[in-house]
């Protein structure tokens, strides 16, 4: 066709937008990074252990397992679950059209968080010699396994002749997120008092328990899941325009439709098993990114993950640092900070907002 | 060559198209018309692949339901009704979604020409959904002529199928998307067009399918299936066919206005 040359400026561009900003973010990662590794209970702070490498001096052994064991293990995985959870956030959004939607849509926090409870509370009645064997996985691997069961159950239940319905999937994931508040309940009404407090801590969120154990285990699929992810950014841009619209621009929407269920499931399913329940990560900031740089989604999964990865681990630092020695639960941060700064941005912002 | 053969659709065990044959040539603009509920849109649906159908349907020999979502996307484009967009993407970013991976050329650039052709170059930075009905389809056809800009390509036509593109239009952007259309034909690509409005389709369409209760009731040119007779049946009311002085131009009327 012949073409229209037009002497007109390109818009505002904000791909670039997008693109400066993997730069700032990835910036203020690594600051955010190394800050936390610099707090903590015992007030053992990078300079002085930097100064006393520099000056060819050895570390004590406190030193080395606060500072290799603890913390960067703990660092590292905040980073992942950070971002797993920011990304499953985006790209469920993407997929399901909806600026609402969260990675417990798909069934996967309801699910972690009946396998966990259940885990906790029945696990107590395992044979002694059975727990010292499976000690402290019991529960991560239990929140995994429930998150994967819940979200292949409400894949098959929305898929019908090849065609899966994102609406019924939603649906679904309402009624099964229902019983499975029930069966906790029952597990709740079952527990001891010590299980309680377990369960209830769960349910909030903590890295405490983090190591380099934990980070290897759940690094790797959380890791691979948002590679995948990173490649989804047309065709969720596509799935804007309706899922009818987005074949005809050559999307293979249901191959996408696998993509994307599947990936948030590995993502947030060990996000979960390793943290418990962290939440508003996930909504807030694919919002945040949105207003910022547009919702292009190739730049916005990149920098959902960088954000995601930032935030968490300053909740993270202040979760350590606010009432220490003790630690408050994690997602009690994220919560407090999260809302008010997110109702804050929607009344700055609600013009845009309004999709 | 666009052939659809036999083609039924059942919606709710209720059938909509009773076995419907169909043929559109590229270097034609080719008009599917009919009164409401008659199965014109859910033709071009079963055509397109979003509604499930039986019989063949073979785009440029192409078994078209064996084809994958990204071959078939650069053979023909398509433009719905309408289209509710999620998130606040801009104009030139609506348009860009169109471009395939491995276009050719400057994307960039490719968008803003196809929205000069339409007259929306100035709205590139607004935001979609800020715009009214009628300047979101033309974004929208703006983004269907960036992703099958060229008319022919490696000698084989490409093809562009749209659902009454015109009806939320005024009258000048009406003449202004059906003037393009006729350009694409003419330029050798295929036109394929669920239309509602009679008097455009007699000035723009070279070959017409008229369809009414789920079946075919007359193909060929536009100027055979435009008969008082045809009309008044598929419609079920008394339509009169006239020509304008020039004798160049179709126009319709109620028959009993002329008495």
């Amino acid at each position: 066709m012949t073409a229209v040359s037009t002497t007109l400026a390109l818009p505002v561009d904000r791909r670039q937008r997008a693109r400066r900003l993997h730069l700032w973010l990835a910036a203020a990662l690594a600051v955010v990074a190394l800050a936390s590794l610099d707090t903590g209970a015992t007030g053992l702070s990078l300079p002085h252990l930097l100064g006393t490498l520099a000056g060819g001096g050895e570390l004590s052994a406190v030193e080395r397992t606060v500072l290799f064991d603890i913390r960067l293990p703990r660092v590292f995985l905040g980073m992942c679950v950070g971002a797993a959870l920011a990304v499953s956030g985006t790209v469920m959004q993407g997929l399901f059209r909806n600026p609402l939607a969260d990675p417990g849509i798909v069934g996967v926090s309801s699910g972690a968080g009946l396998g966990a409870i259940g885990a906790i509370v029945l696990g107590a009645a395992l044979p002694v010699s059975v727990q010292a064997v499976i000690g402290t996985h019991l529960v991560p691997v239990a929140a995994f396994v429930g998150s994967w069961l819940t979200t292949l159950t409400l894949y098959r239940v929305a898929t019908r002749r090849g065609f899966t319905s994102v609406a019924t999937m939603l649906l679904a994931g309402i009624a099964l997120g229902a019983l499975f508040a029930a069966l906790s309940g029952v597990m709740i009404y079952l527990a001891d008092d010590r299980q309680l407090r377990d369960l209830t801590f769960w349910g909030l969120g903590s890295l405490a328990g983090a190591s380099w154990a934990k980070l290897v285990t759940a690094g790797p699929i959380m890791v691979l899941a948002m590679l995948v992810a990173f490649t989804l950014g047309r065709g969720l841009n596509g799935l804007a325009l309706g899922e009818a619209t987005a074949s005809h621009i050559g999307i293979p929407v249901q191959r996408l439709k696998n993509m994307a269920i599947l990936t948030v499931a590995a993502a947030t399913g060990a996000a979960v098993a390793v943290s418990g329940g962290i939440g508003f990560i996930g909504i807030v900031v694919p919002h945040l990114l949105r207003l910022a740089s547009g919702p292009d989604h190739g730049p916005l999964l990149i920098n959902s993950a960088l954000l995601g990865a930032i935030l968490l681990v300053i909740a993270d630092t202040i979760a350590r640092v606010v009432v220490a020695p003790t630690e408050l639960p994690i997602g009690i941060i994220t919560a407090v900070l999260g809302a008010p700064v997110f109702l804050w941005i929607l009344l700055r912002r609600r013009g845009i907002l309004e999709v | 060559m666009l052939s659809a053969r036999n083609i039924r659709v059942d919606i709710g065990g209720t059938a909509i198209l009773h076995g419907v044959d169909f043929t559109a040539r590229p270097g034609q603009v080719t008009a599917i018309a009919g009164p409401n509920g008659s199965g014109k849109t859910t033709l071009l649906k079963a055509v397109t692949g979003e509604v499930p159908s039986t019989g063949d349907i073979m785009l440029n020999g192409y078994d078209t339901r064996t084809l994958p979502p990204w071959q078939l996307a650069a053979m023909r484009g398509v433009l719905p009704q309408s289209t509710v967009l999620a998130f606040p993407f801009t104009v030139i970013e609506v348009v860009r979604m169109g471009l395939l991976r491995g276009t050719s050329g400057n994307h960039d650039r490719r968008a803003m020409d196809a929205l000069g052709l339409v007259g929306l170059a100035d709205y590139a930075g607004r935001y979609y959904q800020e715009l009214s009905g009628g300047e979101q389809q033309r974004v929208q056809f703006a983004r269907v002529l960036a992703q099958v800009w060229h008319p022919v390509e490696n000698g084989e036509p490409r093809w562009i199928l749209l659902d009454e593109p015109v009806a939320s239009l005024d009258i000048g952007h009406q003449l202004e998307v059906m003037r393009l259309l006729r350009d694409y034909a003419e330029a050798g690509g295929g036109v394929v067009a669920v239309m509602h409005d009679l008097n455009l389709t007699a000035m723009f369409a070279d070959s017409m399918t008229l369809i009414s209760g789920g079946r075919v009731l007359a193909h060929g040119t536009a100027e055979a299936v435009m008969t008082d007779v045809n009309l008044s049946r598929a419609y079920n009311c008394p339509l009169r066919v006239n020509h304008v002085p020039d004798n160049v131009s179709t126009f319709l009327h109620p028959a009993g206005a002329t008495g």
